[in-house]
């Protein structure tokens, strides 16, 4: 038995569900343990992969039935498995298959390619080559990199940075965060390309504190990639809870030492960022495509994709869901396919009710929506978004109002205080959606009831007027908010009233054939 | 938790003397070192970085991690974000009503969201929660 090899994942979901135990357990039965990236079938984690076989989920107490070649946990070869043979993995290819530390892993499944035929290329080459893959920014907004690029580089100053944002604070979301656990130089390759390319010295990534596990393997992995990466220097920084960092111009206020605030635009932070210099903020996964692009070809990338959404997006298969975990595929495929046929509909067996894509902010589906194409310009055309690309599913115990308020709630906390439409619309949100749930209406206060308040309604409002009221809220929102927190909190509050209307007290939908 | 002796505190703002934008690392050690950033260090750091205390208070009570007090008790961070709650995070707090030993603190995703519920406590991470694993957990750090 002492001959047999072990891999184990060492990513943070492994570990939250035992993954170290099953790896001593295998130890103590003496065999080899090698801890590597997480394949992202999170299902089967703690899931042990044995000569390309793999055996999952496990617990100590399985090892024992798995090295006797007995246990009925085996899901054949991994490789070849439907949720993995499906997947066009391009950013995630060496997921599952290294050890997240190890440089000679990374240097032998493709590493650092990218970065030397970029210094090869030279600075305006490079941004032409990712201008040319129609990369856009992964972090939610879908703005084309190579764009921001040529701004930043364009930029007169002697002081430039690249930023990365990887404060993935969206529920449903975990890509940038197998990214950086599972393949960390990866990262830091596409961060020192991007450095080079638009003349930039210092680089930072910015990790949100609910992430230790990552916060950890990106200081290792900067420390021991300093040397490959010089001139350009990363160092990694710690946010502080607070989910408005996510958005780029509260993350440089937050880099800076201030309060996370969130800064007018313009100046766009492109032209007067970090220090008030040009600064490229770039999402995580669009940082991670840019080896891929530049080892590859730009050509090759764009051939991928739908519409004028190109390449691959991983994908984040979340919440009430049989098979969790991480999809990366080109853009185009429907989002019926990735909960139904993928995700396996719920967890808990029941029927699927909603699913909500991009986020706290983004917007709930109903499943007449499936036929989707999983594309930017799609989603905008249903009124909706695919932000990060997480998809959270719901079963049919959900209620829908709670959910509408749980968007309201979460944005009075999060505010930064900045803005007034979403400091004070977003508590005013929840008063509305406690009167809508409870049902009791509301009479005119002390106040309306004045003779000097001509214009105050003096009777009770109705269900139907605090509907009114609350579209009519989530109106200024969304066009009065600095940023996307407050401006993309009516998406669920909407999305959930438009089509699950009964669970705010009014007349269900009728079933349109054509919708 | 250590005493909070004018040493250490040195020790953490000479280790960031020079950073840029040396304000939230401090912090963050500061709070780790102590477990919370109260009145002798906001003084410390202010005149450390050139700030007013106004500022580095108005820094210290804007972000969730950094509190001016320490716990009271031990702090357990329930995920109650959307993907918990679809698998059930919401009934899991409620069997938690009542519990007076620990904190119950929410943390908004911990990015596991296809194995919820979800909690951590410290740096320790906890996935495919229930009723049972919870009270589990609770009695381990109570």
């Amino acid at each position: 038995m002492s001959a047999v090899t072990v891999r184990i994942s060492d990513d943070a979901l492994a570990l939250a569900c035992g993954a170290d135990a099953v790896a001593d357990a295998f130890a103590a039965a003496g065999c080899t343990v090698i801890r590597v990236s997480s394949w992202g079938m999170h299902w089967l984690e703690p899931l042990a992969e044995i000569d390309g076989h793999g055996f999952g989920p496990l617990t100590p107490g399985d090892v024992g039935a798995v090295l006797a070649g007995a246990s009925p946990l085996g899901i054949g070869r991994i490789a070849a498995h439907p949720f993995i043979a499906r997947q066009e993995r391009l950013t995630f290819a060496r997921a599952g298959k290294i050890r997240p530390l190890s440089l000679d892993d990374y240097a032998a499944t493709g590493g650092w390619i990218g970065l030397e035929r970029a210094r090869d290329l030279g600075a305006e080459a490079t941004i032409a080559e990712v201008t040319r893959s129609g990369l856009r920014g992964r972090g939610g907004a879908g703005f084309p990199a190579g764009i921001k690029w040529t701004t930043v580089a364009k930029a007169p100053s002697l002081r430039k940075y690249v930023v990365c944002n990887a404060d993935e604070g969206d529920s449903g979301t975990f890509a940038d965060r197998m990214v950086m656990e599972g393949d960390p130089y990866h990262l830091i390759e596409g961060m020192a390309i991007a450095g080079f390319a638009v003349g930039a010295q210092q680089g930072y990534v910015y990790i949100r504190s609910e992430y230790p596990h990552a916060i950890a393997k990106m200081r290792a992995a900067v420390e021991r990639a300093a040397p490959i990466i010089a001139p350009f220097r990363i160092e990694v920084r710690v946010g502080a809870g607070a989910y408005v960092c996510g958005e780029e111009t509260s993350l440089l206020n937050s880099l800076e030492g201030r309060r996370g605030e969130v800064r007018a635009k313009p100046p766009l932070p492109a032209l007067e960022g970090l220090f008030g210099q040009p600064t490229v903020v770039n999402n995580v996964l669009t940082l991670t495509a840019v080896p891929w692009i530049m080892a590859n070809g730009a050509a090759h990338y764009a051939s991928v994709g739908f519409g004028r959404s190109r390449g691959t997006m991983p994908i984040q298969i979340a919440g009430n869901v049989r098979h969790g975990g991480l999809f990366e595929v080109g853009f185009g495929i429907t989002l019926g396919e990735l909960v139904m046929d993928i995700g396996g509909g719920t967890a808990s067996g029941r029927p699927v009710r909603a699913v909500q894509v991009g986020g706290p902010l983004g917007a709930y589906h109903p499943p007449s929506d499936f036929h989707l194409p999983f594309d930017y310009e799609s989603f905008a055309a249903a009124d909706a978004l695919i932000g990060h690309a997480g998809i959270t599913v719901f079963d049919d115990t959900v209620d829908l109002s709670a959910q509408a308020r749980f968007a309201m709630q979460f944005c009075a906390v999060e505010s930064c205080g900045k803005c007034t439409p979403c400091r004070i619309g977003s508590t005013r949100g929840v008063e509305v959606l406690d009167r809508i749930r409870a049902r009791t209406g509301r009479v005119a206060d002390r106040v309306e009831t004045l003779p000097q308040m001509h214009n105050a309604k003096k009777g009770a409002r109705t269900l139907s007027e605090d509907i009114a009221l609350l579209t009519d809220l989530c109106e200024t929102m969304k066009f009065g908010s600095l940023c996307a927190l407050g401006g993309f909190t009516p998406y669920p509050v909407l999305s959930a009233l438009r089509w699950f209307p009964e669970d705010f007290g009014l007349p269900a939908r009728v079933q349109e054939a054509a919708e | 938790m250590a005493p909070m002796t004018p040493t250490e505190l040195d020790r953490i703002l000479a280790a960031h003397a020079g950073r840029e934008g040396a304000l939230l690392p401090i912090l963050h050690d500061v709070q780790a070192a102590f477990g919370h950033v109260g009145e002798e260090a906001v003084r410390a750091i202010a005149a450390a970085l050139n700030l007013s205390r106004a500022e580095v208070h108005g820094v210290v009570s804007f972000y969730h991690d950094f509190h001016e007090t320490p716990a009271p008790r031990p702090v357990i961070k329930l995920c109650r974000a959307e993907s918990c709650q679809a698998r059930g995070g919401e009934a899991l707090a409620a069997t938690l009503a009542g519990e007076t030993r620990v904190t119950i603190e929410p943390v908004y995703c911990l990015g596991l969201c296809s194995v919820g519920p979800n909690a951590m406590v410290g740096d320790g991470l906890h996935a495919r929660l229930d009723a049972a694993r919870l009270s589990a957990l609770v009695e381990s750090v109570a």
